[in-house]
């Protein structure tokens, strides 16, 4: 189904806006800025993973060199909050300090030194004498919750909104939500399949590693420039935190080197406020990889177990699902995660009546869980989809005609809409753009699935198979993001458009100029975006939740038409004209009669300077009441040495339905992004820790993430679609691709070998020990 | 107490000279004197966002003691053109959609630059061996492919011109 919708901006792959300013290196991320004279701080992180400080002597640190702060508990604000940057209140729990007379995991932060030069602060941090009785520590998810467990969180901690948390049994989150009967549905099965999945600490590895620096401005006031997805949210925190008002703070997004969800966190600014505010200098922090690696924040760990009653027929009469959630030392997004694993999931299959979902998040003295692109939908499709497999193989039906006959379908609802939401119950909604069968059908083509599904085609000790997997996301929260924007208009006929939206890499600014150039009727080019400034740009929650196409993309639409309409009346007055007498395109207002054209400078010219003057300029806000899914069917082919367990993934294909693409060169751009990270994070990246829980592989040299010459074949197919509730027919796209790799690639495996991997990464040595077992 | 010394290069062309203490990298010399193109990805060699041309060859610049480039020539993306007259790598990596955060982008494109060089057509093999040392976690690297490969083509049309 085509659809041509005439669109003369959207659906265009224009070239990124910041793209050969980039490329020729002269963009600026934070550390780029040159400020006068900044503080440098230097953290001292703990290497226990649990005990309490029983003392702190600073007083050396603080006379070393250069040294002008050391800030620990003692000397820093209780407040207690939460580092998830989240709209407010916040779903996640206020459970963390600034800095804590407890520790909590290898790597929390114990103190930090500010000092003149960088060599200065690392030097005074040996110089801190810290006596820590340590206590024992808990690593083991499963058993957080047993009785006498060490507890992590004894003290004041909190949620922010009203929902289960109990500290007391290590408990930072829960989600219950139930329909129908399972018990009764598991009877009616002809079988029921059982069966428990795990997916392992991930960093995201943003290129550039987190930065802040703070300055003050020439009347006083504090600016903060950050690496952050969050501008809005890091203000908030900050004067929450510090108790700086707002009216003090303005935050300055530049640049950022990417974020996949890392950068959704506010835990350095803080420190570099406070530590400014106090000494009123300029402060400046850039954390090292091992640092983000050991303090920054991860995937979550999770264990899903499910229990799926199935009918010969392919009927699915009963799922339980069962997930358990390593939130880690502290419970940024441990509500969120955990409840997308089931929102973001669940709804797909929706014809199941007896469905029940448990989840879990639980404290452990191991490295903080937070927000990562994908967002516990990927460990939930994880799971999910192997089931998925499994099912349709004992029905002896074909996975894809399994899928294509369950899944939702437009002008469908789940249950579960209505019933999970971010801390508090979901929105209702129908769908209305399903591209999935066609994800499946051009993605089975191009992967050449009726050749080569069950084939297990040999060559010496190495088998082939192919594997598939099918997902959903969301686009934006609805009833909680806001997005909003401002457009202006120079009389050249340029336009510009301030965002709050945070352009992190994904090309966010440029497609809301096509967003606008679509509305308005001009060139993409003519739109000058600037994004994004607590200061000088309208508030919006972020990137995050893969909300910016929807969300501030609505907002900008109608903001664009807005000044469209003002456009029209303009010229209508100029050529005497009623306003439906007259066209816009192209930057020039027409009087369709005659075809007397103006020129949108002149338009704007005549209202700045000649007659019934005003600025043309409008706002806009945009809170969505719905979050359109986006589909993947995503389509492995492996290898697998038996001998050796060898595991190739020689080609993936992924086909997406996001709505109509915006700019389908950067719409691939997010795909290929996600699935590579997705196939690193299915075969090899992975936390590796000691018995004491120290991370023992803090590098790249020993975490391993793809590069591109370990890529596979990749396949990128953008099916036809179109959402009428989205700006110009457009849903999300930036999260989805990543969930769909690791269960295509372990299907993929089944197909070949007849083994299901049921742990990630797939390293040769579990697939070796799986296939010793078969044999 | 300081043991700070000058040191001269050419950096992009022109000839600096620059004080800083024997053990800094070419990273930070470079970064402190305003080269901030040059980015800091992972100090440890490993991920090429900070790669430079030294001599003639890419280096990882944290990798690099400073003092031990005296007298060389070093190349960071800048030399290879800017906004208004951008290299034909440098374009072709803009239209391609190889630049998603833009972070590794200069260390990729300096790969790139050497690459072709040397090898003006490069297989799709020698392209993944070349920039191996410059790890991107935005694009999936699919695009950097097709921006070198699009390099490839318009500079041997440049050439042949």
């Amino acid at each position: 189904m085509m659809m041509n919708k005439n669109f003369k901006q959207a659906g265009l792959s224009h070239e990124k806006l910041d793209s050969i300013a980039l490329a020729c290196g002269r963009e600026k991320y934070t550390d780029d800025f040159r400020i006068d004279e900044p503080l440098f701080i230097s953290f001292l992180y703990s290497d226990i993973a649990s005990g309490l400080i029983k003392s702190i002597n600073i007083s050396r640190a603080e006379a070393a060199d250069g040294v002008k702060a050391v800030l620990y508990y003692g000397n820093t604000p209780e407040t207690l909050h939460t580092t998830a940057g989240q709209g407010f209140p916040e779903p996640s729990p206020y459970d963390c300090r600034m800095f804590d007379s407890k520790v909590r995991f290898v790597g929390d932060r114990i103190a930090a030194v500010a000092a003149e030069t960088k060599k200065q602060a690392d030097a005074a941090l040996k110089l801190i004498d810290v006596k820590i009785e340590e206590s024992e520590p808990l690593f083991d998810m499963e058993k957080a919750m047993d009785a006498g467990a060490p507890l992590i969180h004894t003290d004041d901690e909190y949620p922010a909104i009203p929902v289960t948390y109990k500290p007391e049994i290590n408990l930072a989150a829960e989600v219950l939500i139930s329909f129908g009967d399972i018990e009764k549905g598991l009877a009616e099965a002809d079988t029921v399949i059982e069966d428990s999945y795990n997916m392992q600490y991930a960093s995201h590895c943003a290129t550039e590693p987190h930065a802040v620096a703070v300055y003050f401005d020439e009347r006083g006031r504090m600016v903060i420039i950050s690496a952050t997805q969050v501008p809005f949210h890091v203000r908030r925190i900050v004067s929450m935190v510090c108790g700086i008002a707002i009216q003090n703070i303005r935050v300055i997004k530049p640049r950022v080197g990417g974020g996949f969800g890392g950068k959704q966190e506010v835990f350095l600014e803080q420190v570099a406020a406070l530590t400014a505010w106090r000494l009123r200098r300029s402060v400046k922090i850039v954390l090292s990889r091992k640092e983000v690696f050991i303090n920054a924040r991860t995937r979550h760990a999770m264990r899903s177990r499910i229990r799926m009653g199935v009918k010969k027929t392919g009927e699915i009469t009963a799922l339980e699902v069962d997930d358990l959630m390593n939130a880690g030392a502290y419970g940024p997004h441990a509500l969120t995660v955990l409840s997308n694993a089931g929102a973001k999931v669940l709804p797909l299959f929706n014809k199941i009546e007896n469905l029940s979902f448990t989840g879990r998040s639980v404290y452990t003295n191991l490295p903080i869980g937070g927000a990562y692109r994908g967002y516990g939908a990927t460990q939930g499709y994880f799971a999910l989809n192997q089931h998925i497999d499994a099912a349709a193989r004992y029905c002896g039906i074909d996975f894809l005609d399994y899928v294509k006959k369950w899944h939702i379908k437009s002008g469908e609802t789940s249950a579960v809409f209505a019933a999970l939401g971010e801390g508090k119950e979901g929105v209702s909604q129908y769908i209305k753009s399903c591209g999935l069968g066609d994800c499946i059908d051009l993605g089975a083509e191009a992967i050449g699935w009726a050749e080569k599904r069950g084939k297990k085609i040999r060559s010496g000790s190495k088998v082939r198979g192919v594997g598939a997997a099918v997902c959903m996301q969301g686009s934006g929260i609805p009833e909680i993001d806001m997005a909003s924007c401002h457009i202006k208009m120079n009389e050249d006929g340029s336009f510009n458009l301030s965002t709050g939206a945070t352009d992190i890499g994904t090309g966010s600014d440029t497609i809301l100029a096509q967003i606008a150039a679509e509305a308005v009727g001009t060139s993409y080019d003519k739109f000058i975006v600037l994004s994004s400034d607590t200061d000088t740009t309208p508030f919006d929650t972020g990137a995050y939740a893969s909300s910016t196409t929807y969300i501030t993309g609505n907002a900008v639409k109608l903001c664009a038409l807005k000044i469209r309409a003002q456009l029209e009346e303009t010229a209508a007055e100029i050529l005497s004209v009623e306003k439906s007498d007259i066209e816009l395109s192209g930057g020039t207002a027409r009087q369709i009669l005659t075809s007397k054209k103006i020129s949108y400078g002149e338009l704007c010219a005549y209202r700045l300077y000649t007659s019934g003057q005003y600025q043309i300029q409008a706002t806009q806000s945009f809170v969505a009441h719905e979050s359109p899914p986006p589909f993947t069917a995503q389509f492995a082919e492996v290898e697998v040495d038996l001998e050796t367990g060898e595991l190739k993934l020689l080609e993936l294909v992924a086909a997406v339905d996001c709505g109509l693409a915006l700019n389908p060169i950067l719409a691939e751009g997010q795909v290929e992004g996600a699935v590579l990270n997705g196939i690193s994070y299915a075969l090899t990246e992975e936390y590796l820790f000691n018995s004491k829980g120290r991370m023992v592989n803090p590098d790249y040299g020993h975490y391993k993430i793809f590069s591109i010459a370990d890529m596979p074949k990749l396949k990128t197919i953008i099916v036809d679609s179109f959402e009428q509730t989205g700006p110009y027919g457009a849903k999300s796209i930036g999260e989805i691709a990543l969930n769909g790799p690791a269960p295509a690639i372990a299907n993929a495996v089944f197909d070949a070998a007849g083994i299901r991997l049921k742990d990630t990464p797939f390293t040769p040595e579990k697939v070796w020990k799986l296939l010793r077992k078969e044999v | 107490m300081n043991n700070e010394l000058n040191f001269s290069f050419t950096v992009n062309g022109r000839e600096k000279t620059f004080c800083f203490p024997p053990e800094a990298t070419l990273l930070t010399v470079l970064r402190d004197n305003g080269y901030t193109e040059v980015h800091n990805g992972c100090e440890t060699g490993e991920c090429g966002s900070c790669v430079v041309i030294l001599n003639g060859v890419t280096v990882n610049s944290c990798m690099v003691l400073a003092a031990s480039a005296m007298d060389g020539e070093i190349l960071t993306v800048r030399a290879l053109g800017d906004v208004h007259n951008p290299h034909p790598i440098q374009r072709a990596f803009a239209e391609s959609g190889a630049v998603q955060c833009g972070f590794c982008t200069p260390g990729q494109i300096l790969s790139a630059y050497a690459l072709l060089t040397e090898k003006p057509s490069p297989s799709d093999e020698e392209i993944k061996q070349a920039l191996d040392g410059n790890i991107c976690r935005c694009t999936g690297y699919k695009k950097i492919i097709e921006a070198v490969k699009l390099s490839a083509v318009r500079m041997k049309g440049d050439d042949d011109e």
